[in-house]
């Protein structure tokens, strides 16, 4: 394989990989947060067990989350150094602004938060967790905004001297319409991930057929409940924010819309796809499954609007940029679609269900072994979902890696295939393509064996009971079970507390 | 000034920050097995450095990300042109950071040791290799008129290069060394000090040897002052340790890595990265540097975040500023049935 080939198999695998653990992050750091709050105020022992159980799990992934992204930050240069020297101008501002804003305040504060438990007033100990969930959200923003310039590129103009892409407005580059439209689908996705995370664990912890404390049965209760909500909130916030991004994407990339319909010709009105049969890039009637002008309903907001087809497109780019096929792969980008979307469904159906099984009070049945594996299983689809969403966003862009934008200055466009690293080999590319994919895997094995272990475990697992080194007795945060109402942090000695927790 | 001169000057302040930082932190790593003999001394090691290790490493990314907004032609020769020793450190750093998370997380000796190797490997790798990649950032490397670096990972490993690796990597044991004195009570701490004194004549003579190396063939007058800083900042470490003041010595090799940052900064000005292929072929501050727009903003955005982070980073010191010492580790609490060593 080429060397272009190869660093996009690599850039695809490190970075969906590193996409795993980014929206659980997002997720569960506000999802913490809020259970830490809702003990701060309540001082109701099952927030604690929330916050300490989610918690634990939370940094087992963050931990994954931190180093893939390390490669991340390092592989535009490595593998892109083409595409680095074209948009560095632009496109590493908000690369250098997430790092300053957003990862230091991040990775500070979550290690105050972890060691803190007991140094900390209570008030100042809730305050690091939002800190560090509010920085995960943030460089979200920032590397949206990134991505979306690549999408769209704004708030810059084309050197034709050096060659390159020069930023003349970063407003409009961090303001870019498709990062406006981008940011919320993605904080909702990872919301959602969050939400049946917590609520897949919760449900299957209760329906196991294990006796359990009172306490950690009355928390899981609690987490089921607020992982329904949460779950037909961010479904709802998805597709509402989807369903803009379509319109955006319809003026802004027409040819990727038409790819996520593998709609080959011109139509008016045309008809969405549900469902095809047969292979979509060879022949372009296989789109069985057809509810007709909902397509135009989607990309113009009218019944009959005129949507083009790939065919039209792709002529009018051999006319405008020279010729040349500026196709993206139609299976890809036809299944990936509709894979982002159906798994988001899945999910949703996921919370119907609990929501019906949990209605007026009732207890989850411990006798039904599909709702156990159920429930577990469902835990997979938003990931497949958010994956399915970056693999149609970004293999829709291509053969570009800087996507023209129509409204905008023509030669700010960069091919793919002229992005990559010169002094770079494919032998060593082939190297770190292997590399990275047996290191990721052997870590996935061990991050899934931890996980599964301090999930069966259960909250009362982490609640601290061994004896602290010193001569406190009582080691379980500000606020423990027994002094729930004072508000008061006990004096404690100074030498006891040096280590309140410790790895 | 002139906005890249400047951006040059933040670029070096972020890579000393982050030498100063995760410089101890990599000396602790690498510290584990000589200084930890027993799982409870080990503990201690990994738990200076536990709540801040992370943050440490944001420097390299905010040096990274900075490299590639302010210099996007020396962002992208580098690392292209380093790639396999980049992609030897990415690997360690990956290990390092999911080793300290998980070691602890299952009660076994196997789990344990396993994860022990990994944080050892994961600190002394990229010890050496940062040394090895910026003797050869400023004694130059063969780039072409692309700026495209033409040599093989071999061009890195010659002599001038091999030595800056050693340096780094003793130069980063001492600092640990008086990280772990400062932080640590009881037998830790004695052991630090010790070994401290051993260690320091190695960095001295090395870090000498190397700093006077790279002015002969290319300093400026003015950067023998920084050598000479570094010099009195380890012998003065030596002098403290002696004098059983911790934290001074750990302030002196701080300070030493500082000046040996700013020495070798200052005789690469006003090349970012020089070609050995044709002098014309450089990459210097002005053509390697993005547009003045662009650094006008990022300097705003830099002037206004650098003390923020600085200033919660420094509490976050302050908070976790207390000794600690064996007696202080709390028993193994971890869920799970039987230990058993897992699958890694
Ligand atoms: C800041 C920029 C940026 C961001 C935030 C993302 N990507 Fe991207 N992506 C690129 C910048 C990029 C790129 C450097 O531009 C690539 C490499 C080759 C290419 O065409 O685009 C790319 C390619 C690329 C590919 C391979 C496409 C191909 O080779 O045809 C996949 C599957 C993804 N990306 C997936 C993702 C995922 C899962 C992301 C979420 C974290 C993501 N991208 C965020
Ligand atoms: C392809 C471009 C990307 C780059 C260069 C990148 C870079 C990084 C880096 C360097 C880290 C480690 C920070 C630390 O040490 O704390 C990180 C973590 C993180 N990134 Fe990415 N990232 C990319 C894609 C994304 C996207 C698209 C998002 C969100 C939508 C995202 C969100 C996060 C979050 C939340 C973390 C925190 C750690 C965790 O995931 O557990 N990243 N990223
Ligand atoms: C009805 C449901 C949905 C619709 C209509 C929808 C629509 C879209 C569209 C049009 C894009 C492409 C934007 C572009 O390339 O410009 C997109 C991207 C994406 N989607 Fe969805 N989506 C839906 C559900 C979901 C779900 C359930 C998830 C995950 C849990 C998800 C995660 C993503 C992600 C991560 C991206 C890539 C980032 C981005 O461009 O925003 N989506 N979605």
């Amino acid at each position: 394989m080429d060397v272009v080939s190869l660093s996009r198999w690599q850039f695809g695998i490190t970075t969906v990989y590193h996409f795993f653990m980014v929206p659980l992050t997002i997720g569960l750091g506000l999802t913490v947060a809020y259970f830490q709050t809702r003990w701060y105020r309540s001082g109701d022992e099952a927030y604690l067990r929330l916050t300490k159980f989610f918690g634990k799990l939370f940094l087992i992934n963050f931990a994954m989350g931190v180093v893939t992204g390390i490669v991340q930050e390092f592989q535009f240069g490595m593998n892109w150094a083409n595409y680095s020297r074209f948009v560095g101008d632009a496109f590493g501002a908000p690369l250098a602004m997430e790092a300053l804003v957003a990862f230091f305040l991040e990775s500070t504060f979550l290690g105050l938060w972890i060691f803190g438990w007991g140094r900390l007033s209570p008030k100042l100990h809730l305050a690091t967790i939002w800190a560090a969930a509010i920085g995960a959200t943030l460089s979200a923003y920032f590397i949206v905004a990134a991505n979306s310039w690549m999408q769209h590129p704004v708030g810059a103009i084309y050197n034709a001297e050096t060659g390159r892409a020069e930023m003349v407005d970063v407003w409009a580059v961090l303001t870019n319409s498709t990062t406006l439209a981008a940011y919320p689908h993605v904080i909702a996705g990872a919301l959602l991930t969050a939400a049946v995370f917590v609520g897949g664990i919760s449900a299957w912890l209760l329906m196991r057929d294990k006796p359990m404390p009172k306490a950690d049965s009355v928390a899981l209760h609690k987490a089921v409940r607020t992982s329904i909500y949460l779950t037909f909130a961010m479904g709802i916030a998805v597709a509402v924010s989807g369903d803009y991004q379509a319109k955006l994407m319809f003026q802004q990339q027409p040819m990727k819309m038409a790819a996520a319909e593998a709609l080959c010709d011109t139509e008016q009105p045309a008809g969405l796809s549900v469902f095809a049969v047969g292979d979509v890039s060879a022949e372009c009637d296989v789109r069985t499954i057809v509810i007709p002008d909902l397509l135009s309903f989607m990309a113009t907001g009218s019944f009959d609007g005129r949507v083009e087809g790939v065919k039209d497109i792709n002529a009018a780019y051999q006319e405008k940029f020279g010729p040349g096929d500026y196709r993206p792969n139609l299976v890809i980008t036809y299944w990936s679609f509709r894979a982002m979307i159906g798994f988001g469904a899945i999910a949703s159906f996921g919370a119907v269900v609990a929501w019906w099984k949990t209605r007026k009070g009732k207890e989850l049945p411990t006798d039904k072994k599909w709702l156990r594996v159920g429930s577990i299983a469902v835990i997979a689809t938003p990931f497949l979902a958010n994956a399915f969403g970056w693999i149609f966003t970004e293999m829709g862009r291509q053969p570009w890696v800087v996507a023209p934008n129509p409204d905008g200055i023509p030669e700010l466009r960069l091919m793919t295939a002229n992005a990559a690293s010169p002094a770079v080999s494919s032998a060593m590319v082939w190297t770190t393509v292997i590399g990275f994919t047996l290191l990721y895997g052997a870590l996935m094995v061990v991050e899934l064996f931890l996980l599964q272990r301090y999930v069966k475990a259960g909250p009362e697992a982490v609640m601290p009971h061994s004896p602290p080194p010193g001569p406190e007795p009582d080691d379980d945060g500000p606020r423990g079970a027994d002094d729930a109402d004072d508000g008061q942090t006990p004096a404690r000695d100074e030498e006891a507390d040096v280590l309140a927790f410790a790895y | 000034m002139e906005l890249s001169t400047f951006w040059f000057l933040l670029i070096g302040v972020l890579w000393t920050g982050y030498f100063f930082l995760e410089g101890f932190d990599f000396g602790v790593g690498m510290l584990l097995h000589p200084l930890g003999r027993t799982e409870k001394e080990r503990r201690v090691l990994i738990n200076t450095i536990g709540p801040v290790w992370d943050g440490n490493e944001v420097w390299l990314l905010t040096a990274g990300g900075a490299t590639f907004a302010a210099f996007p032609n020396w962002y992208a020769t580098l690392f292209s042109g380093f790639y396999l020793a980049l992609f030897l450190i990415l690997v360690a750093l990956i290990l390092r950071g999911v080793a300290f998370e998980y070691r602890g997380k299952v009660d076994s000796d196997v789990w344990r040791r396993r994860w022990d190797v990994g944080i050892a490997f994961g600190s002394w790798v990229p010890s050496v290799l940062w040394g090895v990649a910026f003797a050869n950032i400023v004694a130059g490397v063969p780039i072409n008129e692309n700026g495209d670096f033409t040599g093989s990972l071999l061009t890195l490993l010659n002599p001038f290069g091999l030595l800056g690796g050693v340096v780094t990597a003793s130069l980063f044991i001492l600092h640990g060394l008086h990280f772990v004195a400062l932080k640590t009570e009881g037998e830790v701490h004695d052991k630090a000090t010790a070994m401290s004194l051993k260690v320091a004549p190695v960095t001295i003579v090395a870090g000498a040897v190397f700093l006077i190396w790279n002015q002969l063939e290319r300093g400026e007058a003015w950067t023998w002052a920084p050598v000479l800083v570094a010099a009195v900042g380890l012998v003065a470490s030596v002098l403290a340790t002696r004098a059983g003041r911790d934290g001074a010595a750990f302030l002196a090799t701080g300070i030493a890595i500082a000046a040996a940052v700013m020495a070798l900064f200052g005789s690469l000005y006003p090349d970012v990265m020089p070609s050995t292929t044709d002098p014309a072929f450089n990459l210097t501050v002005e053509n390697a540097s993005s547009t003045p727009y662009t650094l006008k903003i990022m300097s705003w955005v830099a002037v206004i975040m650098t003390p923020v982070v600085l200033g919660y980073q420094a509490w976050s010191y302050w908070v976790f500023r207390k000794r600690i010492g064996t007696r202080h580790i709390p028993a193994v609490d971890v869920p799970g049935p039987t230990p058993s060593p897992g699958p890694a």
